[in-house]
């Protein structure tokens, strides 16, 4: 039997590895994808802790996160598509429109 | 109660029409006024026959301010006094709506000018049917507010604007401390009701107030602040110069408010008030004092004015001195009905004045006029009436009322018989500067630029007939006070005598006393006065044509003192008029508003304006930096959380 703290030290590290993401990369793509990442580990975390506490309410949460994942995603790329379309680049260091 | 209310509303009614629908009305914008004030004074002559049959009314129209002990509504009080002032505003008032249809034809303010009318007639109507000293004030400023409008008539004019201004201004100094005594009155009544306070004036009887540690006497204070306010409306010393540049405005105006009700509402005040300030014995000679001077004062400027409506304007100023002096020397009842009168016959001067300007084409120089009387008949004729009658000879109107002051003011004790003199040379003045208009203007050779004289006509009948109805007032209406001694009733004493009772046989019991010999005496010197007064005009002005300007050049200091009005306007421009400017300009405004209030809020704009352009920077538009922001952020906050609390 694998602990809980195992899931949540997995559901940690990919949490990180997603902020670390969102804060380095340049590419928007990635970024999405890191952000992608974060949403997952909050699902291990969420999966475990209902396994653990016998509960069906965690599994829940869990199909409205990835509902609303994967309506992000396609607002997020459209929203790429037409960023690219303007631009000629996906690199964020290019984009500052909304400067002072 | 209908009636009474109607009296006020239905010129309000008739300004509300005007004023809204004037562009449309045009040349016809002048029945609705007419029609209005017609109506106004049906009715107040049913209210004089109520008040003759003793029916006086005094009820509260409706509930105005209520708070805590602070009780206001706006009421009527009909009484002698209001039926009397009812009868007079009314009358002149339609007359002068009349006239200025002939007057202001084709003016392009045609419209505007008979809404204000009829607002003024609205306002001073609710002044003298007000029954408490809010209502009083109130109207007292919106006639004030009237006046200004009208005076700055014809606004493009910048010496109209000015006098507009010169006379809200001037007025506004009288009204401070007339404000200051309606408030001194509520502190020491509690309430503002005419009958409640001076019911209650008994039981306040040497008291006193103290300010700036001193003592003075509660009523003597009280009567002063209210009389400041009276001097400033109704032009006395030394608060009058408003009043001659307030010619500047069309003349029917200057009939009916500078000269027939407006500026009498200060005597009508002082008059309404007179328990208060039987009271105060300096008061009352404050008043005679201010009233004697003032008249002398005026009438010698008169004599050297060549602007034919500024000489009437001095005389009017001469006569509402004598009105202070009878209601000074406790002699209300002449000095309503002189109130009375004089707004007859000299309502009538000016509109006489406005049908020869009118036939001169705005000429107001007398040295332009002369020879008018064949051209002008009827403006002639009227404007005999009114100056035979404003000289005192019997038994036109002026002489029983100027008469009854003149021989109050002899009989009474103390300061009023010394300003009897001031009174009697002003009388002396007053007939000669009159009849030197009248040959000025109506005889000698025509003076008048050829190309004016070419059209010369006589005015129009809407101006004729409202001068020939003043001319028969200013004849007869002196016969409903014939005094005793002349085999005369005197109704009008004893119609007032409810009004006024107690104060008259206080302050003026000596009247009674005084043998009927020397007031027929004294009658005889003051008609011996004016016929003098005339005599001498005509020596001047007649048979020697050429004696006026050798004494004006023999006594040039003299004359040019008179001439430039004793200098008043200088030395207030000096005194008060440039002392203000000079701070306003060089303190107030490029120091404290240029310098502190706009610096202030200059400062605090350039330091939000200094410490944005640090923290714009902020607002790298990149997006990393924003996360990196909120993830910061959650690490502090979360770091609380975990190792603070």
């Amino acid at each position: 039997m694998v602990p809980l703290s195992w899931y949540m030290a997995l559901s940690a590290a990919v949490f990180c590895i997603g902020v670390v993401g969102v804060l380095t990369r340049r590419n928007i793509i990635i970024i999405f994808l890191s952000i992608e990442l974060i949403l997952n580990s909050v699902n291990i975390s969420l999966v475990a802790f209902s396994h653990f506490m016998n509960s069906m309410r965690g599994q829940v949460f869990v199909f409205f996160i990835m509902a609303v994942a994967a309506a992000e995603a396609a607002i997020g790329l459209a929203i790429i598509i037409a960023m690219y379309r303007n631009k000629e680049t996906l690199s964020t260091t290019e984009i500052n429109l909304m400067k002072w | 109660m209908l009636k009474y209310a109607l009296i006020p509303f239905l010129p309000l009614a008739a300004f509300v029409f005007n004023g809204l629908l004037g562009r449309w009305l045009k040349q016809r914008a002048h029945w609705p006024p007419i029609i209005a004030v017609l109506a106004s004074f049906a009715l107040a002559v049913s209210a004089l026959f109520d008040v003759m049959g003793g029916h006086t009314f005094a009820a509260p129209l409706y509930s105005w301010i209520t708070s805590g002990t602070f009780d206001i509504h706006v009421g009527f009080k009909v009484d002698q006094l209001t039926a009397v002032m009812l009868i007079v505003v009314t009358t002149v008032s339609s007359l002068v709506h009349i006239y200025s249809i002939g007057y202001m034809h084709g003016d392009k303010g045609y419209a505007r000018f008979f809404a204000y009318l009829a607002l003024f007639t609205f306002s001073m109507l609710m002044l003298v049917m007000a029954d408490n000293f809010l209502q009083l004030y109130v109207f007292w400023e919106a006639v004030g507010l009237c006046s200004y409008f009208l005076i700055g008539f014809w606004y493009e004019k910048k010496s109209a604007s000015d006098a507009a201004k010169k006379a809200f201004v001037v007025n506004r100094v009288g009204d401070f401390g007339f404000g200051l005594g309606v408030m001194l009155i509520f502190i020491t009544f509690g309430t503002l009701n005419y009958d409640t306070v001076f019911a209650q004036v008994g039981m306040h009887a040497g008291e006193t107030v103290s300010i700036l540690g001193h003592t003075y006497g509660l009523f003597t204070v009280m009567a002063l602040l209210l009389f400041t306010g009276a001097v400033g409306k109704s032009a006395q010393m030394p608060l009058h110069v408003w009043l001659p540049d307030a010619m500047e405005g069309p003349t029917p105006v200057s009939a009916l408010i500078h000269a027939a009700t407006m500026v009498t509402a200060g005597i009508f005040m002082v008059a309404r008030c007179n328990p208060i300030f039987n009271q105060s014995a300096t008061a009352l000679e404050v008043v005679t004092w201010t009233g004697g001077i003032t008249a002398l004062f005026a009438a010698t400027i008169a004599l050297t004015q060549y602007d034919i409506k500024r000489v009437v304007a001095y005389s009017t100023i001469s006569q509402l001195g004598y009105m202070f002096v009878a209601c000074g020397v406790g002699a209300y009842t002449a000095g309503i009905f002189h109130l009375m009168t004089h707004a007859f016959f000299k309502g009538l001067l000016f509109l006489g004045c406005g049908s020869v300007i009118h036939a001169l084409s705005g000429e107001q120089d007398m040295r332009n006029m002369g020879g008018l009387r064949k051209k002008i008949p009827w403006t002639f004729w009227t404007f005999m009436m009114a100056s035979i009658s404003i000289s005192g000879i019997p038994p036109f109107a002026g002489f029983f009322s100027k008469d009854e002051i003149l021989w109050k003011a002899f009989s009474s004790h103390g300061a009023g018989h010394t300003v009897y003199y001031l009174l009697a040379i002003a009388a002396f003045l007053t007939a000669f500067y009159s009849f030197r208009l009248i040959f000025m203007t109506f005889y000698g050779e025509n003076r008048t630029d050829p190309h004016a004289a070419h059209h010369i006509h006589e005015s129009p009948k809407v101006i004729t007939v409202p001068l020939f109805i003043l001319a028969v007032l200013s004849v007869i209406a002196g016969f409903v006070g014939v005094p005793e001694v002349l085999g005369g009733s005197n109704g009008f004493h004893g119609f007032m005598s409810s009004v006024f009772g107690g104060g008259h046989e206080a302050v003026a019991e000596a009247t009674e006393g005084a043998s009927h010999g020397l007031e027929l005496g004294m009658m005889g010197v003051s008609v011996l006065i004016g016929l003098g007064g005339i005599g001498l005009a005509v020596y001047m002005y007649i048979l020697r044509p050429e004696l006026p300007g050798k004494v004006a050049r023999a006594s040039y200091a003299v004359h040019d003192l008179l001439y430039r009005k004793y200098y008043v306007d200088e030395i207030y421009d000096a005194l008060f008029v440039n002392s203000i400017k000079q701070s306003s300009t060089h303190f107030f405004w490029k120091f404290v508003d240029v310098g502190i209030i706009d610096g202030f809020v200059n400062a605090v704009a350039s330091m939000v304006d200094a410490a944005s352009r640090v923290l714009r920077r902020l607002q790298s538009g990149y997006y990393h930096h924003y996360a990196f922001g909120m993830v910061f952020g959650v690490f502090v906050i979360v770091g609380i959380f975990l190792f603070v609390k």
